[in-house]
């Protein structure tokens, strides 16, 4: 596995770029069959194929384009770029910190599209979107900050070359990166904006009003967000690749079970909920390395 | 080659169905059935739709809806008559304000029969409907490619009033 590591060490920043917008869409797609398949299983269906997901994009690429105004896709490619570039920024070894403003600026684009048409489905999908992010985003800059407390960068190339496990040093900003991980999944409880569920939804929230090839680009768009968080929960076990590989399967499996358990909160119960893992879980584990250092 | 037989989208619509064939098109998505390990989703959304599986006889009020229900959804598409109802009014067809099967309206490409329809024979009908699509994707794209100026918008070989 360290040969593994010296061969992306010996790769250029634009090389390591590359290749991750290249595999991640596979990797993300892959994840999201087995999503399916795995959430058919629990219920006692048979499920879809593992390549289905592949199969729904390539058909929303063949679908009529209607569009309701002009500039409905216009923050849909930017949700797009920017999550692709904070996905390239984390996995070429850059800052940490800057891959995830980028991921907050993505997310706002997301809710600039759901503002941008009238339907009233689509808006009320983007104000619980705006809800979910303010629910999550306090927990995710905790995660950079604990990470930095510990090895002393914001470096993604470092944090994962750190011979110290971090899960030893963070395991409360784990348990509440855990927790907000729902939210970002678009699993249930937490699944208020967008469900991948059918019939849970008004209408189908945020992405009442895209069709086609925009649809197609939200989805895509969430496998890359998909594998930049698995990505995270690496950093937390990567004094062991392998151990870390696991691990971040391990949490996707762990979010689908969460997901088949329970039934949608209110939003609330989301807000509340998910500051007060945060405060109890992130931030007191933050105070605590404080005293320690 | 088109990937509509792999993933069709369905869009449920209830046009004055006396809730028999409703039960059943919702029996597909049971573990039972299971409509989705052919990828088919009941999206509930017109413009994340495939197909439109309509029940019941159309009468003057669900005549709009319907036909803008089948506007919204971008081509291409097909429309399913789930049930003796959708099909011809069955024995609601003399009443004043009912017009008939959902051809009074919309142009169908499967008729499904019984009444109450059986989700095998439902889910038959769905799977026949892909092909159709699959067809209408493929002229489609003929008519593009002859005329690329064309609107594809248009309704294909259907005029609303």
């Amino acid at each position: 596995m360290n040969s593994i590591y010296e061969i992306i060490q010996s790769w250029s920043i634009l090389e390591r770029m590359l290749v991750f917008f290249l595999l991640a869409p596979i990797a993300g797609g892959v994840l999201a069959g087995i999503d399916r398949k795995l959430s058919a299983r629990l219920q006692g269906r048979y499920g879809p194929p593992v390549r289905q997901p592949f199969f729904d994009v390539l058909k929303l690429f063949q679908k009529e384009r209607i569009l309701v105004n002009k500039f409905q896709n216009f923050p849909i490619v930017l949700f797009f770029l920017f999550t692709v570039f904070s996905g390239a920024l984390f996995f070429s070894g850059a800052s940490l910190l800057l891959a995830i403003f980028s991921l907050a600026l993505a997310g706002t684009f997301f809710i600039l599209g759901g503002f941008s048409v009238s339907s009233p489905y689509s808006h009320l999908g983007a104000e619980r979107e705006l809800i979910q992010m303010m629910s999550y985003e306090p927990m995710v800059i905790l995660v950079a900050v604990g990470m930095y407390q510990v090895t002393g960068s914001f470096k993604v190339a470092e944090i994962a070359q750190h011979q110290a496990p971090l899960i030893l040093y963070l395991p409360g900003v784990f348990a509440g990166f855990v927790y907000i991980l729902t939210i970002k999944f678009r699993k249930s409880p937490f699944d208020l904006s967008m469900s991948h569920h059918a019939h849970q939804e008004l209408v189908r929230g945020i992405t009442t009003e895209f069709s086609g090839p925009a649809l197609a680009i939200i989805e895509v768009t969430h496998w890359y967000e998909n594998v930049l968080l698995l990505g995270m929960v690496y950093l937390f076990f990567a004094f062991n690749p392998w151990l870390a590989i696991v691990a971040s399967l391990g949490a996707y499996l762990f979010e689908i079970f969460i997901d088949m358990n329970y039934a949608r909160f209110k939003w609330q119960l989301t807000f509340w909920s998910s500051w007060l893992f945060t405060a109890v879980a992130g931030v007191s584990n933050i105070i605590v390395l404080c005293f320690l250092k | 080659m088109g990937w509509f037989e792999k993933s069709p989208w369905l869009l449920h619509y209830n046009a004055t169905s006396c809730n028999g064939c409703d039960i059943e098109v919702i029996a597909c998505l049971t573990p039972l059935y299971d409509l989705e390990r052919f990828g088919i989703i009941n999206t509930g959304n017109p413009k994340h739709a495939d197909i439109l599986a309509v029940t019941g006889s159309v009468n003057e009020k669900s005549k709009q809806i319907l036909k803008n229900l089948y506007d919204q959804m971008p081509n291409p598409k097909v429309v399913v008559a789930v049930g003796l109802c959708a099909i011809s009014g069955c024995v609601f067809q003399d009443c004043y304000n009912v017009q008939g099967g959902v051809d009074k309206v919309l142009p169908v490409d499967v008729y499904v029969p019984g009444c109450s329809a059986r989700p095998e024979s439902i889910i038959d009908g769905v799977l026949q409907a892909c092909e159709i699509l699959e067809e209408k994707y493929a002229q489609q794209k003929k008519a593009k490619q002859s005329s690329p100026k064309s609107q594809t918008n248009q309704q294909q070989g259907f005029n609303h009033e």
